[in-house]
């Protein structure tokens, strides 16, 4: 049964009140004009397309159908649920399951209210963070890439902290040629960014950066685009990327090679676990999903994306 | 029309030969050069990365291996569903909103009357630079939280709805002003009431300028991505009803571009998709409101 | 007097009217809200901290809003300055000097161009700009490819606007003008010019509102750094792009810190058109 549960590693005895899975949404009393106005849109809305709003609908979100669930959170994790969210909708007819994204946060705040059945959350637990179950879904790691026209092939760990906190400004100094280095991080609070200070020992404000990014391909791009930048990503995508003719090379870093197999065989040191989150005591049908989505069924779907799939303890213990 | 008073006025012996209109000539020329230029660049980008992955089945089957295979069906059915439930709510509320502040109907303001229009202006201008991520915030809390509709078409076209009334409502209004004071006074003369005077002669006549900003709607809320995230949401099955959630044409685009490797061939295409949506949307809108603005 | 229709429509417009202007005050009142326990656990050190690491907490974390209200001031005055000849010439262009078909199909892309995602404008300013610029200045991502990004995309909505309202005057004064015998410059710049300046006002306006609040374009060409600009050069972080960027991670003050900024935004737009509203010219007068 609930195979998920072997793998969370906070599974809250606190929890144990059966979490309606729809609970109607809190009402928060608001001022009538804010009703009134949005009767007003309502109104407008309804009148011109009464005929193609089919009112089961409301029903089903307001909790008579049992086979909906909202899945929220991270945009790294949300295209693979996506995926896995269609083959089981594939095996299981009836059930609905809707992927959303806003970022890890929300997938958090959303699990916790009850407003999402399962949170997606790319990075791990923090303190005070366990009132919900954390499972692990899939390792990934972070390469330290540039363009591939540097000629700079290995970069030691001191060299990187270096070069990011604006001791080391110039390729020279590391063995390339006499530019400028671009440094490329990550915005604050992104999960990626909380790996890659972990692992260097570096804080946010020592960072003293040219370039701060969002995404994933965003960094790609930049470094794509500029020869002198350098940045940090995840290995699978960046494996994809240069396979694909993107010129952009990963780098040695140190003694260690960065790739998906080093990150499957544990050997890689810079890595983080993909999570999802879930209130202790779940609906069946949540934890039949949540069994499905750990379930080998789907590790081509996790391969697809660029990450390592778990089979049972993850190398660097459930959390990452 | 305004080609005709044009041809009638510069004969080009008449006005074409000053050293200042040819300096004039030469800068106006600059600017469209330059903007065409720009325009032909992107377009072009787009068309050489995403012509390839365009056809027919593209367009109408769902996405595959996040959409990274696949077609837009779904998505594309979405985006026509929001952009309805945007322009249904944000038409005639903003239409209403412009007459009354245009002041062409009705009585001349009281004192009262003028502060409460001045304060809905301003309203109305501050909304216009609210940052599209807010919008989506407060669209997820208000619409999909408070009034309960949860990630869906209609809390995302509503969104939008908010959004796109400012701009509407600013282009309605000025069009509506610009409807010369004769036309009105002929009217009321006539004794016409004020709802006749309006839907027959002061809307036809405004009508070019309320298009311009219908189209400017039109293509604001297509191109909006922040503010739908935390509304319409990301999933990108066929909705079944208005309470569904289903993603936009915008969204898959960012999505595409910036969180799925290998997403680029797709985006383009996609990107190809909503340029020419909407180059038929503003055709039909133009030809439409020449027709009517002939007729009226 | 006033007939039923009338009465209705009289009503349906004010109600409209309000209903409008309330979603400007729930928004304001829903950003408020969220952002005060920032400002009730941060206060002052929005303005006095030099730097912007929010996530460290309220003790530890600094909160310097000053460098991205700054970067967004430069950034719309740079869009501004760039975008309002550009869109007076395009409209000049349609009106008065291009053959009417190739007008209207100028006219076209234009609209088209004012319905472009941001998406796309801020990939397209990625892949193609911030390397042009990073060959003057590394790197590359700065407030100069922002402002480029920025007035590309605001000059459809301002030159749309600007045209109808030439349009309009040229309509009423043109052939008065041309059989004074007027030279064309001196028509556009004396006559039409002044009866289209609240044509130009609103056009300005809507450009503006667009290109401060305007988050995924400038968040993929900026480069994110908070900072004040030195130079056209530097990169830098507007207070949207914060927000687009953080959001998604931020929990607890970091979220309510990353609603100031909207909040901060929101005051400014507001001091923006108070301000526009006392200068005069921008605020059309009631139509008697």
């Amino acid at each position: 049964m609930q195979n998920w549960r072997r793998r969370a590693r906070v599974d809250s005895g606190k929890n144990t009140v059966q979490t309606p899975l729809h609970r109607p949404v809190n009402r928060i009393s608001i001022p009538s004009s804010a009703r009134w106005i949005a009767c007003v849109f309502g109104l407008c809305v309804f009148a011109g397309c009464g005929s193609s709003n089919e009112p089961s609908s409301r029903e089903g979100r307001e909790g008579t159908d049992p086979a909906r669930l909202v899945v929220t959170g991270s945009s790294t994790i949300a295209p693979l649920i996506s995926d896995v969210a269609r083959r089981y909708e594939q095996e299981h007819p009836g059930v609905r399951i809707d992927v959303q994204t806003g970022g890890s946060s929300r997938g958090l705040t959303d699990a916790r209210r009850g407003l999402a059945d399962v949170g997606m959350v790319s990075r791990s637990p923090r303190e005070g963070e366990d009132d919900v179950a954390w499972i692990p879904i899939a390792l990934d790691g972070l390469a330290i890439i540039v363009h591939a026209d540097s000629p700079v092939n290995v970069l030691s760990e001191e060299q990187v902290v270096a070069i990011y906190r604006g001791e080391i400004e110039t390729w020279r100094d590391v063995g390339g040629e006499d530019a400028p280095i671009t440094v490329v991080t990550k915005a604050d609070g992104r999960s990626t960014l909380e790996v890659f200070l972990d692992h260097f020992g570096l804080t946010a404000q020592e960072i003293r950066a040219d370039v701060v990014i969002g995404d994933n391909q965003q960094a790609i791009k930049t470094v794509v685009g500029n020869p002198d930048a350098i940045a940090y990503v995840s290995i699978g995508t960046a494996e994809y990327e240069a396979m694909q003719g993107a010129p952009l090379r990963l780098l040695r870093l140190g003694d260690f090679e960065p790739s998906t197999d080093a990150v499957r065989a544990g050997s890689y040191p810079v890595a983080r676990t993909l999570h999802v989150v879930a209130k202790g005591e779940s609906a069946p049908v949540v934890s039949e999903f949540l069994d499905f989505l750990l379930s080998p069924a789907v590790h081509d779907l996790v391969e697809s994306h660029f990450f390592v799939p778990l089979d049972g303890p993850t190398p660097d213990g459930p959390a990452g | 029309m305004s080609g005709r008073v044009r041809a009638g006025a510069f004969g080009p012996a008449q006005l074409g030969n000053g050293r200042n209109d040819r300096l004039l000539a030469v800068a106006a020329w600059t600017v469209p050069v330059l903007v065409g230029g720009v325009f032909g660049w992107l377009l072009f980008d787009l068309l050489r990365h995403g012509l390839g992955g365009l056809s027919w089945t593209f367009l109408t089957t769902a996405p595959e291996a996040a959409g990274r295979a696949g077609g837009i069906g779904p998505v594309l059915f979405s985006t026509l569903l929001i952009l309805a439930v945007c322009l249904l709510a944000a038409v005639p509320v903003g239409m209403l909103t412009a007459v009354l502040l245009s002041g062409v109907v009705g009585r001349p303001p009281s004192q009262m009357r003028s502060t409460f229009l001045r304060s809905v202006r301003r309203s109305l201008d501050v909304l216009a630079g609210v940052p599209s991520i807010v919008f989506g915030l407060f669209g997820n809390a208000f619409f999909s939280i408070v009034l309960g509709m949860g990630f869906s078409i209609l809390s995302g076209g509503l969104t939008l709805a908010c959004m796109v009334l400012p701009i509407f409502i600013r282009e309605a209004e000025e069009a509506l002003r610009q409807v010369p004071a004769e036309l009105r006074l002929s009217a009321a003369a006539l004794g016409l009431s004020r709802t006749k005077t309006l839907t027959s002669i002061l809307l036809p006549a405004a009508l070019p300028g309320i298009t311009v900003g219908l189209v400017l709607g039109i293509g604001r809320a297509l191109a909006e991505t922040a503010a739908l995230i935390f509304t319409s949401g990301y999933v990108d099955r066929m909705p079944g009803s208005l309470l569904d959630s289903g993603r936009s044409l915008s969204i898959h685009i960012y999505d595409l571009s910036m969180n799925v490797a290998g997403g680029e061939p797709n985006a383009y295409a996609t990107a190809l998709v909503l340029v020419g949506l909407l180059l038929v949307i503003n055709s039909a809108a133009a030809s439409l409101s020449a027709r009517w603005h002939r007729r009226g | 007097m006033a007939r039923p229709a009338d009465r209705v429509l009289s009503l349906a417009s004010r109600v409209a009217a309000a209903a409008s202007a309330v979603v400007v005050m729930l928004i304001a009142l829903f950003v408020g809200w969220e952002a005060w326990p920032a400002l009730r656990d941060v206060g002052s050190r929005f303005v006095t901290d030099s730097s912007w690491h929010p996530a460290a907490g309220t003790e530890a974390g600094t909160f310097g809003l000053l460098p991205m209200a700054a970067a967004t001031g430069a950034a719309a005055a740079g869009v501004l300055v760039l975008a309002t000849p550009a869109a007076l010439l395009s409209a000049i262009f349609c009106r008065f000097y291009a053959p009417r078909p190739l007008a209207m199909i100028y006219r076209r892309l234009v609209e088209l161009l004012a319905g472009v995602p941001s998406v796309v404008y801020g990939f397209w300013g990625l892949v193609v700009l911030v390397p042009l610029v990073r060959r003057l200045e590394p790197p590359g991502a700065s407030l100069l490819t922002g402002i480029l990004v920025l007035a590309l995309m605001i000059l459809p909505t301002v030159a749309l606007t600007v045209d109808a309202a030439f349009g309009r005057a040229a309509e009423e004064h043109l052939a008065g003008g041309a059989a004074l015998g007027l030279s064309r410059p001196t028509l556009i710049f004396e006559i039409v010019l002044p009866a289209s300046r609240s044509g130009l006002a609103t056009g300005l306006m809507l450009g503006a509102g667009r290109a401060l609040g305007e988050t995924m374009a400038v968040l993929m060409v900026c480069g994110n750094v908070v900072q004040i600009p030195d130079s056209l050069f530097d990169p830098v972080r507007t207070l949207t792009a914060n927000i687009a960027l953080e959001m998604a991670y931020a929990t607890d003050h970091h979220r309510a810190a990353l609603f100031v900024s909207g909040l901060v935004l929101l005051a400014a737009v507001s001091v923006l058109v108070l301000a526009a509203g006392r200068w005069g010219g921008v605020e059309p007068e009631m139509a008697s």
